[in-house]
């Protein structure tokens, strides 16, 4: 597709986004995978960008991983679900951000099946009633954490200290964006961009100076899909979904992925180390691979928050040589310290894929190269 | 190499812009009647050799068409000429010509002659 034809697409998915005033809710497998990710979405709107952004801790799961995997049924999805809406409805909130792409699609989902069947809402509110006593108003503005981020973009960039810029060469940096499935694969309209080349991740990445890259798998699956991780036995698929976006994308020589669903960056990281077990393959520079960052991570380190405080140690990739082509100064020697400056412990070496535990020897050959 | 209980799937997808299509290039030249197949699968019902074996030219001719030059030696021959795939074909394509130029393009791909 030609980008003018993109473009042309993008206009006629916009959708409106709320700019404060949120109730925000968390992801249940995003904190593990990359437990920082969403503690620096929360850094980033209330202390940098001054919005107000509230957050029950009595919130639960959205049971997606388990709706998606057919072990929850559908009216105890939407119940538990109305009890999310009705924490924010108690709160006084209208707008609500939503951390995970799983459940924003699913949201997005039980909202689009109460619109359609109000017989339905009425059933789920009477479960609700009689579970919890809770009521709950609908939310007036449903957003995914990514797009709101999309939204104040031009003020993130405008207080951005550092860009998707190589300040070695002043070349823009490579991207290439990646979007979950159930951002708008399901229903188009509630995607900035629609669901063929959404436009959210883009619009993100080129306020910040980046250059996105344009490769044949780019809308594939990264293979999360519940099913496929969740048996062991079926986990070859997932793999073998993520290497086919690799081995797409590698000729283009790309610096970064960013991705907006918890599972992408988890696979697209992880998987990095299987190839290179499997096959032996790497996908980055001198047998590094490829540093896949969230959203919350690129925008955080944009704007000059420590790589170690938004958690970038936690990545099986090494990040340390986009941080040395963005210009973001970092402290190797305290990349596996705890808060309080004690050692968190080191991983074990990968056999194939080279990662970094002083990032001195990167420094090395990426100015050198 | 670690044994993770799961690999990596080969996968099956046609690449047309860098699949081999050598065999099919030397039977077009010889037979352009090979272009005529419309892989309805007459040829194939009315194969003799089909009855005992996996023979089947309506899958050959696509294996060419793909490039899946291996499978095609594995199979080309056990075509016995007999002809009746000739007779058959409702597009009068030379399907005996064709195989035999299959198998004299699959030896000469195996004597490095093409």
């Amino acid at each position: 597709m030609k980008l003018e034809g993109k473009r042309r697409l993008w206009q006629e998915y916009q959708k409106d986004i709320a700019t404060d005033k949120f109730f925000y809710v968390r992801s249940c497998v995003r904190q593990n995978f990359f437990p920082a990710a969403e503690q620096t979405f929360l850094r980033i709107l209330q202390q940098t960008l001054g919005k107000t952004v509230y957050e029950n801790p009595g919130h639960t799961t959205c049971t997606g991983i388990g709706y998606h995997c057919d072990v929850v049924p559908l009216n105890t999805t939407m119940t538990v679900v109305a009890r999310q809406f009705a924490l924010m409805t108690e709160a006084g909130y209208e707008n609500l951000a939503v951390s995970c792409i799983t459940s924003f699609g699913l949201y997005t989902e039980i909202l689009e099946t109460w619109h359609h069947f109000p017989e339905i809402e009425e059933q789920t509110r009477e479960f609700l009633r009689k579970a919890t006593g809770r009521e709950f108003m609908i939310p007036k503005n449903l957003a995914h954490a990514s797009d709101i981020l999309y939204k104040l973009r031009h003020e993130i960039a405008a207080k951005a200290p550092f860009r998707l810029i190589n300040h070695i060469t002043g070349e823009p940096l490579k991207v290439v964006e990646h979007i979950g499935c159930h951002y708008s694969k399901m229903f188009p309209h509630k995607g900035i961009g629609g669901a063929e080349y959404p436009y959210v991740l883009v619009g993100l990445a080129e306020a910040l100076g980046g250059e996105i890259v344009d490769y044949p798998e780019r809308r594939h699956c990264c293979g999360f899909g519940f099913r496929q991780y969740v048996v062991r036995a079926n986990r070859g698929y997932s793999l073998s979904c993520s290497k086919k976006k690799f081995d797409s994308m590698e000729p283009y020589k790309p610096d970064l992925i960013i991705t907006n669903c918890p599972g992408c960056p988890y696979f697209l990281d992880r998987w990095q180390y299987v190839v290179g077990e499997m096959e032996g393959k790497t996908y980055g520079e001198n047998g590094h691979g490829i540093p896949v960052l969230t959203y919350e991570e690129l925008v955080g380190l944009a704007l000059g928050y420590d790589p170690w405080d938004i958690g970038l140690q936690t990545h099986q990739v090494s990040s340390e040589p986009l941080l040395i082509k963005m210009g973001v100064p970092f402290d190797p020697s305290k990349k596996y310290a705890g808060k309080k400056g004690e050692n968190i412990g080191r991983p074990a070496k990968p056999g194939t894929l080279k990662i970094d535990m002083d990032a001195l020897h990167i420094h090395e050959s990426i100015l050198t190269s | 190499m670690i044994d993770f209980g799961y690999k990596i799937q080969t996968d099956r997808q046609i690449d047309y812009d860098s699949n081999d299509r050598q065999i099919l290039e030397f039977v077009r030249r010889g037979e352009p009647s090979i272009d005529w197949c419309m892989s309805c699968g007459t040829c194939a019902s009315a194969c003799t050799a089909a009855v005992t074996t996996e023979y089947s030219l309506r899958r050959l001719i696509i294996l060419a068409r793909r490039g899946m030059n291996r499978e095609i030696v594995e199979s080309v021959y056990r075509c016995r000429f007999c002809g009746k795939c000739f007779n058959a074909c409702p597009r009068s394509v030379n399907t005996r010509n064709i195989v035999y130029l299959m198998q004299l393009a699959a030896t000469k791909i195996s004597n490095h002659e093409i």
